[in-house]
């Protein structure tokens, strides 16, 4: 991949709605057994609306967006996140990247996940090698 | 009512994950990454990798299992009750491949309270077969109403 980036460059928005049956799958791909993101009455039991998305989940949709920004799945070097309001199922998801720094074959940039207004992850930042 | 920070400083014994091919595969389907370096072995080799490569995010699969007995250690004494995800931090270095043993160590770096909210943060650092460093973790859980 030659495409050059600079501070300032916004990395192409990359959208996702996660199917009903998402939260299931991730569950058993990923060795997380906690209920709240599988089992509707569990969630609604412990005053959640309903079956929630894993946090790490959601982090993986904006390794990926970075990942294919740069058409490289492993250019990612470091990707740290916070995890606020929750995320559900069924609702699109869109990860937004801008660059803030650019040298030779490193960018950082800073990115969120959100779901409309419901901001999923902020404050998030990663580095690559490109 | 202090929180109690005991815990701060102890590691646990490491955990080993033998990565397969198809554990690879069925994570990259279940996050949407489509490359098929991560199911085919001729297609990550095209791309000078050992074998089947895993996405950076597969650490949470090969260090998870680590995780597990530090977050539930009665000395750690977390309320999971009142317990969120509030925060992770990957650092990656060597490719992770189907066919490596992953081993991960995970230690307790601190415990502090701030506005009525107790913040447990746990550093992972995982190593292929060969010593090298593959991903280090920063997994902060924060805990309401410990103040």
């Amino acid at each position: 991949m030659t495409a050059s980036f600079e501070a300032g460059d916004s990395l192409p928005e990359m959208r996702v709605t996660p199917d009903a049956g998402l939260t299931k799958r991730y569950a058993e791909a990923s060795g997380d057994p906690n209920p709240i993101h599988i089992d509707e009455e569990f969630a609604k039991k412990v005053g959640l609306p309903g079956c929630i998305l894993h946090g790490l989940w959601s982090m993986a949709q904006v390794a990926r967006a970075h990942g294919e920004a740069v058409g490289d799945p492993l250019a990612l070097r470091r990707l740290e996140v916070q995890f606020r309001g929750m995320g559900f199922p069924e609702q699109e998801v869109s990860v937004t990247t801008s660059v803030t720094e650019a040298d030779g074959g490193r960018i950082v940039t800073e990115t969120e996940a959100a779901q409309g207004e419901n901001r999923i992850i902020r404050n998030a930042s990663a580095e690559l090698a490109v | 009512m202090g929180l109690r920070t005991d815990a701060e400083g102890k590691t646990w014994d490491s955990v080993s994950f033998a990565v397969e091919a198809d554990r690879i595969g069925q994570y990259a389907d279940a996050v949407g990454e489509s490359s098929p370096m991560h199911r085919d072995a001729s297609a990550a080799k095209d791309a000078g990798y050992r074998d089947v490569v895993a996405p950076p995010m597969f650490v949470v699969v090969y260090s998870s299992p680590a995780m597990g007995p530090a977050i539930f250690d009665p000395e750690v004494e977390m309320n999971f009750a009142a317990m969120v995800h509030g925060g992770q931090r990957f650092e990656w270095g060597e490719p992770v491949c189907a066919g490596d043993t992953i081993s991960t160590e995970v230690e307790c770096k601190s415990i502090s309270e701030r506005d009525g909210k107790g913040f447990y943060v746990f550093e992972s650092v995982s190593t292929n077969q060969d010593g090298a460093q593959t991903a280090k973790g920063s997994w902060t859980n924060i805990v309401r109403g410990v103040g």
